[in-house]
């Protein structure tokens, strides 16, 4: 701050009066008063000093030959610009009018002849005061200005940032339709999808409480995780846990996340959701009928790991089905008598829809028709998700996104997993990451998946515990091979299922080996063509491993199988021209 | 014609504290201007130029009544108004009228600085 903003220093007075003596008469007032003074004989001399020097505080005669104090006045006040530059008019003038012509061309006060010191004072001080608040408020002004400025070119940084971290997954498959504000992340709403490696998709919709950059930095690793975990493999639950053990510990008290977890499987037919705290989610089943998906758990960032229920409702479906899912934006979205659109309104445009147009279109044509507003003015987070053929999606899991590192070519490893874990913990996330850390088997990540997964599959129910596949024939004996499953988990002992994993460069790619042994008395491998009539799960699972791998050899009577899978540099990058279109 | 004293003794008091050890130059400025005031007001009477004439007279009253000299501010007053109105038939006694008064201002003044 300058030092003019002090009270205590002189006042640069600037005076124009023709007459001599009482130009006189004002300096030396003025001075004995400390102020300094400088004077002038007629308006353009005035407007020539204050474009020169300017002044804190004019004092003009009215009528001066050349150019009048009226006009000098206008001059000054443009010169000044934004500064309040106090005016004062000198005169003898005695007619209301004349004074009220004063003040109209910009004068702030008049003084009249004769002079009065005491007057003169106090005037000159009050229009000080008035001029130093001006000045300080117009400092805020500009500071409230910058700051404002700085905070939009943060918020824009920050949301260049985010976008990074959290895009938009694969929230451009064509089953899937949504709307987001452009800059929802700061009014708290999150919207992420991925491709989960063994096919489907997992989708977050989530609502922070509060707006703003605290909204947007929870929403950080919220997306770190759903990403990270959900394209290795993890299950909505195991993503769910994480996150939210994630927010009770980074998010200040009374901040929370409303969510949805909604993992879909387009192979069996059926959503796994949970909803903490967001609206009734709605499935339209393709017959018209609606199911509605309530809100069972507290959101996300509440409860302690302990406490925490991550399982995930099952919802059967067809191809054709379609989920809705929002925050509460939508049902809170206010025409202007303030009036909510609210659920009742929601079903009413469900109901309407009829067979022309998606329910998504016919919930945002409502949304509208009943603000009147567009969509993008509210806070309105809405996600359509369409069951479909799994066919149609191809494709969707090679888009994830890809690392530049190098990453390791050859590396060999041999993980065994054993007794009571066998039965609690799925070394497939662990195993997966492993190979994804080869750039070149990222966008297999959906076929290694399937690969070690079946494996396991059949060194655990096979081998080790050994059930049997024609069991899954019937129903009755599929729920009884489950519950044997069940059963036989919980006592094993001496135990082991060990993967062995070689990773090699080849001329134009790479090759990975596959060993899965495991501790069981084997199975019947021999008759390999006679599981490919289709007739059950198992068979389903090693035509898909026969298919995906180059080999497949079951030594040791079934108790180790290996795989050796190639991959190919020119099939990578084809692909990854393919995503960028 | 006006009742008013020839000089404020008092308006003159506050002043001669105001401007200390230059009231003498005041005093002088006052009677230098004051006599060109004259000279203008008769230039302007000869050129018919009321407004000149009316702006001269309305400068001339605000040295005056702030020098302290009431009843020549006042004669300068009427002057102004003559001038206003276009009336500069009788502006030419009103001119005699203060220049007569301003001499025994004048007078009375340099009695004042001595």
């Amino acid at each position: 701050m300058d030092d003019s903003l002090s009270d205590n220093r002189p006042l640069r007075i600037l005076i124009a009066d023709d007459s001599d003596s009482d130009r006189l008469i004002l300096k030396t007032l003025l001075r004995r008063l400390g102020h300094d003074v400088e004077d002038a004989r007629n308006g353009e001399d005035a407007v020539g000093i204050f474009r020169e020097s300017g002044a804190d505080i004019v004092l003009l005669d009215a009528l001066m030959p050349v150019m009048d104090g009226m006009e000098a006045a206008r001059h000054i006040k443009e010169l000044a610009g934004e500064r309040l530059v106090p005016l004062i008019f000198l005169t003898s003038l005695s007619d209301a009018d004349a004074l009220a012509r004063c003040l109209e061309a910009g004068g702030d006060d008049f003084l009249t002849k004769p002079y009065n010191r005491i007057i003169i004072e106090a005037k000159i001080n009050a229009f000080n005061r008035m001029r130093l608040m001006h000045r300080t408020l117009s400092h805020h002004r500009d500071l409230i200005r910058d700051r404002n400025r700085q905070l939009l070119e943060e918020q824009e940084i920050a949301k260049r940032v985010f976008d990074n971290v959290a895009h938009t997954g694969c929230l451009n498959a064509t089953n899937i339709r949504y709307h987001a504000s452009p800059m929802s992340i700061f009014n708290g709403d999150v919207l992420f999808a991925c491709p989960r490696p063994a096919g489907g998709m997992q989708i977050l919709v989530g609502d922070f409480t509060g707006h703003g950059l605290p909204a947007a930095i929870g929403a950080l690793p919220v997306a770190e995780i759903f990403y990270g975990m959900t394209s290795k493999g993890f299950s909505g639950s195991d993503v769910l846990r994480e996150i939210n053990q994630k927010l009770c510990r980074i998010l200040p008290v009374g901040m929370f996340c409303c969510a949805a977890m909604i993992q879909a499987d387009f192979h069996l037919n059926q959503l796994q959701i949970w909803n903490g705290g967001l609206p009734d989610g709605v499935l339209l089943k393709r017959d018209g009928k609606l199911e509605t998906i309530a809100s069972r758990h507290l959101p996300l960032g509440v409860l302690g790991a302990a406490r925490f229920d991550a399982r995930m409702e099952v919802f059967r479906t067809e191809p054709g089905d379609t989920l809705l899912m929002m925050t509460d934006g939508v049902l809170e979205a206010e025409n202007h008598h303030g009036e909510m659109y609210g659920e009742e309104r929601l079903k009413r445009s469900l109901a309407g829809a009829g067979n022309a147009g998606s329910p998504f279109d016919a919930v945002m044509t409502g949304i509208h028709a009943f603000t009147g507003k567009q969509p993008e003015q509210d806070d309105v987070t809405l996600l359509s998700l369409e069951m479909v053929e799994e066919a149609e999606l191809e494709g969707v899991s090679e888009r994830l996104p890809q690392s530049a590192l190098e990453g390791p070519a050859e590396w060999h490893c041999v993980y065994e997993i054993k007794d009571r874990s066998l039965g609690q913990f799925s070394p497939l996330p662990l195993l997966l990451h492993i190979c994804m850390e080869v750039p070149g088997l990222r966008r297999k990540s959906g076929e290694i998946y399937t690969l070690l997964s079946e494996l396991y599959t059949n060194a655990l129910e096979h081998g080790v515990l050994g059930l049997s596949s024609d069991w899954k024939a019937t129903p009755d004996g599929f729920g009884r091979y489950y519950a044997e499953r069940e059963r036989r988990l919980r006592f094993i002992s001496d135990h082991f299922i060990r993967f062995t994993l070689t990773h090699t460069m080849t001329e134009g790619g790479g090759q990975l080996t596959i060993v899965c042994e495991d501790s069981g008395s084997g199975f019947d491998y021999g008759d390999v063509s006679a599981v490919g009539n289709e007739n059950g799960y198992s068979g389903r699972g090693l035509m898909l491993l026969q298919k995906l791998g180059r080999s497949l050899n079951f030594r040791e009577y079934g108790t180790r199988a290996e795989i050796i899978y190639d991959w190919h540099f020119s099939e990578v990058a084809a692909r990854e021209g393919g995503t960028n279109t | 014609m006006t009742d008013k004293p020839h000089l404020d003794q008092e308006a003159l008091a506050e002043l001669q504290d105001v401007m200390e050890d230059e009231f003498d130059i005041l005093i002088n400025t006052y009677i230098k201007d004051s006599s060109d005031r004259i000279a203008h007001l008769r230039s302007a009477l000869e050129h018919k130029d009321a407004d000149s004439f009316s702006k001269s007279a309305h400068s001339f009253k605000g040295s005056c009544i702030n020098i302290g000299a009431p009843r020549l501010g006042e004669l300068c007053s009427e002057a102004e108004k003559a001038g206003r109105d276009n009336r500069l038939g009788e502006a030419s006694v009103m001119v005699d009228a203060i220049e007569s008064e301003f001499g025994q201002v004048e007078v009375t003044l340099r009695r004042f600085l001595e």
